[in-house]
């Protein structure tokens, strides 16, 4: 494998120096190349990130590397830790919505329904909710599942050369924010999900809207993988790139796409079907390559399968309230805040003082886009979380890249990055 | 479900275990923190139970309580589909505030176990990596600690007695023959 300098020249060279199958060194040629061998070599510290186009959001590696081979990696997050649980603590458990949409900022809805679900679980409220909230609970989070895996995959695409398709899954992208935004009333940070239930119903041409809008991002989805899947560039690049065990992927903690890319069938919602999962006939994609890939087919895949829950809960959702009927837990509908005393205290008291949840505490987990998502919240009594600890997927995720990027390329990062779809906003809270 | 968890853990290692409890659906126990890599351990490799996944490290910082941390780790068991979070309580003195790290039984410890150090300056004895992760060696005091004041701002400034940040990059250098860093 490792040749000289000399000896690759002479390959590549011919006697005039021109390009050939094979031939004698150019006496020019010759005295570089031997001048070449005697250069002195050593191993290289290179930094990448925490500003580099590659590293979604803000993520420094130091890598030690031997000419273009890794040897070494430090893998450095912080750079965009916000605080998130310390804000949570002074905040109600109503005020922290914005907060958690902003962990992960590409499927804020998915989070806003795990962090509901913990807090739902303290009251006892898991089971009691309006069927028709869970509904649309699970149609919002797997649009925003779509939208997740959507970006990971056009960036990584885009990253690999592919501006076309990056164009291509921004527009099916943003065919579903307007979606959710029809529905929200925000384009990118939803809050739309409350304890209890959701804010408010659907729109009254959302199903026909949806149907529409699924039909062009199927699409999309397919002009893209028409594109790539048989492009040796791409298959180059994502093939046996960033290999990682399955024993390895579960101890290192991860979950979601990357760990069912590796053959491990895990996906909470299949396992422990919570909210209405179990109503709806789907399937686990798993690939076994454990690397880029695999990562990658299991991600188009899982887009198809959630539009084929989407699908099904537009045809089986039941009418009804959105929200738990307990004045309590629910804030009262603006009509009456506006219009009766008795609203307007509760509204008060509902904002100043927060929904008073009872002491204990509880570890609730979903299948967020990137993995198991989880919340352990410990609650005193009060109307503000004692403490509010946010499972994130993309940190254990993250802290594997080191085993993964060992023995590859320098340019191979990229693609192995781009892979794990590491949210920042996630990843450092 | 995870009921058996705790049956085999109080049949196993009867001694480890102070404390056994279940609140809306969640299994716990509470760990002797002279025993916790054994319970570990028993936790990871027994036939019944198979941890291999450990799903998060983190803490609790019940201020002006004694025992005033409480370490959580939090476990699942892919083939088993159960899971339960794993408790070990410790005191405020220095000398006191600390835990057997994990890192040799998880990888994912490794991370989750530096968070914990960052955010509650809980110290993991044994731990392969013991720095900072989300905040900058710098930093004094630890944020997540309740009588760390929310509102608190603090400039980054270059410190003698503390490690730089720069220094990791460093880190990677001493093992190397790269002269180009000092």
């Amino acid at each position: 494998m490792n040749k000289t300098i000399a000896q690759n020249a002479a390959e590549t060279y011919d006697a005039k120096g021109r390009q050939a199958g094979e031939g004698v060194l150019s006496p020019t040629l010759a005295a570089f190349a031997e001048e070449a061998e005697r250069l002195p070599t050593d191993e290289l510290i290179v930094n990448m990130g925490p500003s580099h186009p590659a590293m979604h959001g803000t993520v420094r590696i130091v890598m030690r590397i031997d000419g273009e081979t890794i040897k070494d990696g430090d893998v450095q997050i912080g750079y965009l830790h916000r605080g998130f649980e310390k804000e949570s603590e002074a905040a109600t458990y109503t005020q922290i919505f914005p907060y958690v949409d902003r962990l992960n900022y590409v499927s804020p809805l998915l989070n806003n329904t795990a962090f509901a679900m913990t807090v739902e679980k303290l009251l006892g409220l898991t089971g009691r909710i309006p069927e028709r909230a869970e509904y649309i609970r699970v149609i919002v989070g797997e649009i925003s599942r779509v939208c997740d895996h959507l970006t990971c995959i056009t960036a990584s695409l885009a990253e690999l050369g592919g501006l076309t398709t990056f164009f291509w899954g921004n527009r099916a992208r943003e065919h579903l924010w307007e979606l959710l935004e029809d529905v929200s009333g925000a384009r990118l940070t939803h809050s739309y999900c409350r304890i209890g239930g959701v804010a408010w119903d659907l729109t009254r041409d959302f199903e026909p809207k949806c149907r529409e809008k699924l039909a062009k991002v199927r699409h999309l989805i397919s002009d893209t993988r028409k594109l790539v899947e048989k492009n040796r560039i791409f298959l180059d690049r994502m093939e046996g790139v960033g290999y990682i065990s399955a024993e390895d992927a579960i101890s290192y903690g991860i979950t979601g796409p990357c760990l069912r890319g590796c053959g491990v069938d895990y996906d909470v919602r299949k396992d422990h079907p919570y909210s209405v999962y179990d109503h709806f006939d789907w399937d686990v994609p798993i690939a076994d390559g454990c690397d880029n890939l695999a990562r990658y087919l299991v991600r188009i895949e899982e887009m198809e399968q959630s539009m084929r829950i989407v699908e099904q809960a537009l045809v089986q959702i039941p009418p009804g309230p959105v929200i738990v009927d307990d004045p309590l837990i629910a804030l009262p509908a603006k009509r009456e805040v506006y219009n009766s005393i008795e609203g307007m205290i509760a509204h008060f008291k509902h904002i100043m003082d927060g929904l008073r949840v009872p002491p204990g505490e509880a570890y609730c987990y979903t299948e967020g886009g990137n993995g198991e998502l989880g919340f352990y919240i410990v609650a005193d009594g009060s109307g503000r979380p004692y403490k509010n600890r946010c499972r994130p997927p993309c940190f254990y995720t993250t802290a594997a890249l080191r085993q993964m990027i060992l023995g590859a390329n320098i340019a191979d990062v990229v693609p192995i990055f781009g892979s794990l779809n590491m949210i920042g906003g996630e990843c450092e809270r | 479900m995870a009921q058996r968890v705790l049956d085999v853990l109080q049949r196993e290692r009867p001694a480890a275990i102070v404390e056994v409890g279940s609140y809306v659906g969640d299994e716990m126990a509470v760990v002797e923190r002279d025993q916790l890599l054994d319970v570990m351990t028993l936790l990871r490799d027994h036939p019944e139970l198979k941890m291999n996944m450990l799903s998060d490290v983190t803490c609790v910082d019940y201020l002006g309580q004694e025992p005033r941390f409480e370490v959580v780790y939090i476990l699942y068991s892919i083939p088993h589909k159960h899971r339960v979070r794993v408790k070990v309580r410790i005191g405020e003195a220095p000398e006191d505030c600390w835990v057997p790290a994990v890192a040799n039984l998880w990888y994912s410890a490794n991370w989750g176990e530096r968070e914990a150090w960052d955010m509650y300056g809980v110290r993991f004895e044994g731990h392969p990596d013991p720095r900072r992760i989300l905040m900058y060696e710098e930093f004094v005091g630890h944020p997540l600690r309740k009588d760390y004041p929310q509102n608190a701002r603090q400039p980054l400034i270059r410190r003698p007695d503390a490690p730089t940040t720069d220094d990791q990059t460093t880190r990677l250098a001493e093992s190397s023959h790269d002269r180009r860093v000092s």
